[in-house]
C-alpha cells in the first residue's frame, strides 16, 4: 500500500513537471499589456501546486509503516490485467478491422472465454450487440463507426438505409 | 404566484407525449442502473450521455435527470436484496435494509425505500421550486469576479468538508483544472498543452471523455477486482397486503422523513457533501431521536426510510446550484452541466430568462419523474430481483462496449477512445490509492469558467488583484472559501497532529 502510494505520488510529480514544461511555451508571468496573467500561467502554477502536494504525500509516507497490506488483490489482479489488455487490443483493432469485427470479438472473449458462459448466451450477445449498435448509431443517429478493411461490405447496407 | 404560473407552463412541456415517454424510459433505465451493484447515477449518466443525441437537447436533459432520479431510487434495491449498496449513496440503506431482507421482510423494505424516496424527492422538488427563482435573481448580479469566487468556493468545500485526504484532494482539483486548459487558450487563442503534438488535443479534453473513462471503465475495473464471488439475491414478493402494511408503516414516520428531506436538500447543495453524507447523517439523526435506538441496525424500517428520503432529496438539492448558478453540487450534476453546455444550454441565471420553457419544463419533469419512479419501482420489483441475477461478466462486457462506442460517437475520433481507456486505468489506480475522483471531474467541467472569469476580471480591472475582494459578494465567497481551506488545518492542529482518514465517497 505504502509503496503504491509513493509510486503514484512520484508519477504525479513527473506528470506535473511534464505539464509545466508544456505550459512555459506561453507566457506564465504577468502580462503587462492586457493586465492579468498570460496563457500559460493557469496550467503552470496549478501544476506546481499539484507537484508540491504530491511531494507532500511522498514526504509524509517516509517513516510510516503500514500493516503489510498489499495494494492489489493478488487473485483478482490477473483478471483486471486481462480485461485491460483485451480492452486496449479491441480499441487498437477498431480502425484496422472495423468496429463490427473488433467489438463482437471482445464480447465473445469476455462472455465465453473470460466469463465461461453458455454458447447460447454468448452467441446472442455477440450477434445482438453489433446489430443494436448498427441500428442505433448508424441508422438512427447517422454516426458512422469505423469500419477499417470491412468498409466495402457495408455498401449494400448503406444503400438500403440511407 | 408567478412561480406557480411558470410551473404550470412547465407542465405543459413535460406532460407532452414525447417528454412523458422520455421520463418513463429514463426512470426505468435509471432504476436498473441504480440497482446494479457498482453502478450508480454518475456512472449511468456518464455512459448514457452519448446515447441521448437521439432526442432534442431539452428532452435529452430531461432524460438524464430522469436517469439520475431513477438511479437514486434503484440504489436501495441492491442494498436490500444483495446487501451491497447499488451506489455509494445507498450505503446507509444496507444497515437496516439487509437485516429486514434476512428476516423475510425484503418486500416491505423495498416498499419503504420507494415511498421514502418519493417523499424525499417530492419535498425537495417543492423546495427546489421555491428557491430556484430567488437564487437565479441573486446570481444575475454576478460578474466575472463573483463567478471566480464561487468556483473557488466550490473547490474549497472539497478541501474543508470532503473528508478525503487534503493533499490528495488538492492534487485532484489541480489535475482537473490543468486538463481543462488543454487546447486553445481562451484569451489569446494560441494552442497550449498539446501533448506529443497530437491533433486530437487541439480540441481540448472533453468532460465526457474523462467521465466515461473514470466512471465507466474505471468503475468496472474497480468492481471487477472487489467483487470476488457472486452475491446471493434475497427473494422478494410484493403482495397487496404488504403494500398496505408498508404505507401504514410509512404514515407513522413523517417526522423522520421530513427531517431527512430537509437535511438532504441542504446538504446536497454543497459540492463536496451530497447524497452519501446526507443519507448517513439522516440515518444518524433517526437513530438518535428514536425511542428505541437499539433496534436500528437490526431491521428497523425507519433506518431504511431515513437515508432513502435524504439521498433523493440531496440529488434534487444538488441540481439547484447547477441550474441557477452554473456550479454543480455533485459529480452527476457536473456531468449534466457538461451535457447542457454541449447542447448550447448554458446553465445559470440567464437560462431562466432566455429559456424559461426549458427550465420550467425540466423542473416540472422532476415532479413527473418522482411519480413515475415510485410507481415503476414498486411495480417492477420482481423484474429487479431477476435482473440482479445477471452475471457480472455480461454486464461488464456490455458496459465496456457502450463506453467505447459512446466515447467515439460525439467527436468521432479514435483519439478520444484511447483517452477514455487511459483515464479508465488511471482512474482505477487513483481510486485504489484513495484519491477522490469527484473533484477531478468537477474541476475539468468548471476549469474553463474559472480561468475565464479570473482573467476577465483582471483584464477589466487592469491587473488589480484586489478586485476580487473589493466587491461585497465576491469578498464574501472568498472569505468562506478561505474558511473552508483552513478548516482541515484547524482540525489537524486540534487533534494534536493525529491524522484522520475518513471513508471516501
Amino acid at each position: 500500500m505504502l509503496v503504491a502510494d509513493r509510486v503514484i505520488a512520484i508519477a504525479i510529480m513527473g506528470l506535473s513537471a511534464y505539464f509545466m514544461w508544456h505550459a512555459v511555451e506561453l507566457p506564465i508571468g504577468w502580462n503587462g499589456m492586457t493586465g492579468g496573467p498570460g496563457g500559460g500561467a493557469f496550467p503552470f502554477w496549478l501544476s506546481l501546486i499539484m507537484m508540491l502536494c504530491a511531494a507532500g504525500i511522498l514526504v509524509r509516507s517516509i517513516g510510516r509503516h503500514d500493516g503489510g497490506q498489499s495494494f492489489f488483490d493478488g487473485v483478482m489482479l490477473k483478471s483486471v490485467i486481462l480485461v485491460v489488455v483485451a480492452l486496449f487490443a479491441t480499441i487498437a483493432l477498431i480502425p484496422v478491422v472495423g468496429a463490427y469485427i473488433a467489438i463482437p470479438l471482445f464480447i465473445f472473449w469476455y462472455v465465453k472465454v473470460f466469463g465461461r458462459h453458455s454458447w447460447l448466451l454468448t452467441l446472442c450477445l455477440t450477434i445482438g450487440t453489433p446489430l443494436f449498435l448498427f441500428f442505433f448509431f448508424e441508422v438512427t443517429l447517422k454516426i458512422l463507426l469505423p469500419k477499417g478493411i470491412t468498409e466495402p461490405l457495408f455498401f449494400p447496407l448503406y444503400a438500403m438505409f440511407f | 404566484m408567478e412561480t406557480l404560473a411558470l410551473l404550470a407552463d412547465g407542465f405543459a412541456t413535460s406532460l407532452s407525449p414525447l417528454n412523458l415517454m422520455i421520463v418513463i424510459l429514463g426512470v426505468t433505465a435509471g432504476l436498473f442502473i441504480g440497482a446494479m451493484p457498482g453502478l450508480g447515477s454518475v456512472n449511468g449518466v456518464a455512459i448514457v450521455l452519448p446515447l441521448t443525441f437521439i432526442v432534442p437537447p431539452s428532452s435529452a436533459i430531461i432524460l438524464l435527470c430522469a436517469i439520475y432520479y431513477g438511479a437514486m431510487y434503484g440504489g436501495a434495491i441492491s442494498s436490500i436484496l444483495l446487501g451491497i449498496p447499488g451506489a455509494s449513496t445507498a450505503v446507509a440503506t444496507t444497515f437496516d435494509g439487509r437485516p429486514m431482507a434476512q428476516q423475510g421482510k425484503a418486500g416491505l423494505a423495498l416498499i419503504a425505500a420507494a415511498v421514502a424516496s418519493f417523499v424525499g424527492g417530492t419535498i425537495s422538488v417543492v423546495l427546489f421550486t421555491l428557491f430556484a427563482v430567488p437564487l437565479a435573481d441573486l446570481a444575475l448580479a454576478f460578474g466575472p469576479a463573483e463567478e471566480f469566487a464561487l468556483v473557488l468556493l466550490a473547490f474549497t468545500t472539497f478541501v474543508g468538508l470532503g473528508g478525503d485526504d487534503v493533499l490528495k484532494t488538492i492534487v485532484m482539483i489541480c489535475l482537473g483544472l490543468v486538463l481543462s486548459t488543454v487546447g486553445l487558450d481562451l484569451i489569446s487563442g494560441s494552442p497550449r498543452l498539446v501533448f506529443g503534438d497530437l491533433p486530437g488535443f487541439y480540441a481540448g479534453i472533453s468532460f465526457l471523455v474523462l467521465a466515461i473513462g473514470v466512471y465507466g471503465i474505471g468503475e468496472i475495473l474497480y468492481t471487477l477486482e472487489t467483487s470476488r464471488t457472486a452475491p446471493s439475491v434475497t427473494p422478494a414478493k410484493i403482495t397487496f397486503k404488504e403494500l398496505g402494511a408498508g404505507f401504514r408503516a410509512m404514515n407513522r414516520m413523517w417526522k423522520t422523513m421530513g427531517t431527512g428531506s430537509f437535511l438532504g436538500f441542504f446538504v446536497g447543495m454543497l459540492p463536496a457533501a451530497g447524497a452519501t453524507p446526507a443519507s448517513l447523517m439522516a440515518y444518524g439523526i433517526a437513530r438518535s431521536t428514536s425511542k428505541q435506538p437499539e433496534t436500528f441496525g437490526k431491521g428497523n424500517i425507519e433506518g431504511v426510510a431515513a437515508p432513502e428520503t435524504a439521498n433523493n432529496a440531496a440529488s434534487t438539492g444538488s441540481l439547484l446550484p447547477m441550474l441557477t448558478l452554473g456550479i454543480p453540487g455533485s459529480p452527476t450534476t457536473a456531468l449534466l452541466l457538461g451535457g447542457m453546455v454541449m447542447w448550447g444550454l448554458m446553465p445559470g441565471p440567464m437560462l431562466f430568462i432566455e429559456q424559461p420553457d426549458f427550465v420550467w419544463g425540466l423542473i416540472s419533469s422532476l415532479y413527473t419523474a418522482n411519480f413515475a419512479a415510485v410507481a415503476i419501482n414498486i411495480a417492477l420489483i420482481p423484474l429487479f430481483v431477476w435482473a440482479l441475477r445477471m452475471p457480472f461478466t455480461v454486464l461488464c462486457a456490455l458496459v465496456m462496449v457502450l463506453c467505447i462506442v459512446g466515447g467515439f460517437a460525439p467527436s468521432q475520433k479514435m483519439h478520444d477512445v484511447w483517452l477514455i481507456a487511459g483515464f479508465g486505468v488511471a482512474g482505477y489506480l487513483l481510486r485504489k490509492a484513495d484519491y477522490p475522483l469527484a473533484p477531478l471531474v468537477l474541476a475539468l467541467v468548471l476549469g474553463p469558467l474559472m480561468e475565464k472569469s479570473f482573467r476577465q476580471t483582471l483584464i477589466a480591472e487592469q491587473g488589480n488583484v484586489l478586485a476580487f475582494v473589493e466587491r461585497p459578494l465576491s469578498a464574501t465567497f472568498i472569505a468562506l472559501a478561505a474558511l473552508f481551506f483552513v478548516l482541515p488545518l484547524v482540525k489537524y492542529l486540534r487533534k494534536g497532529g493525529r491524522r484522520s482518514v475518513a471513508p471516501a465517497e
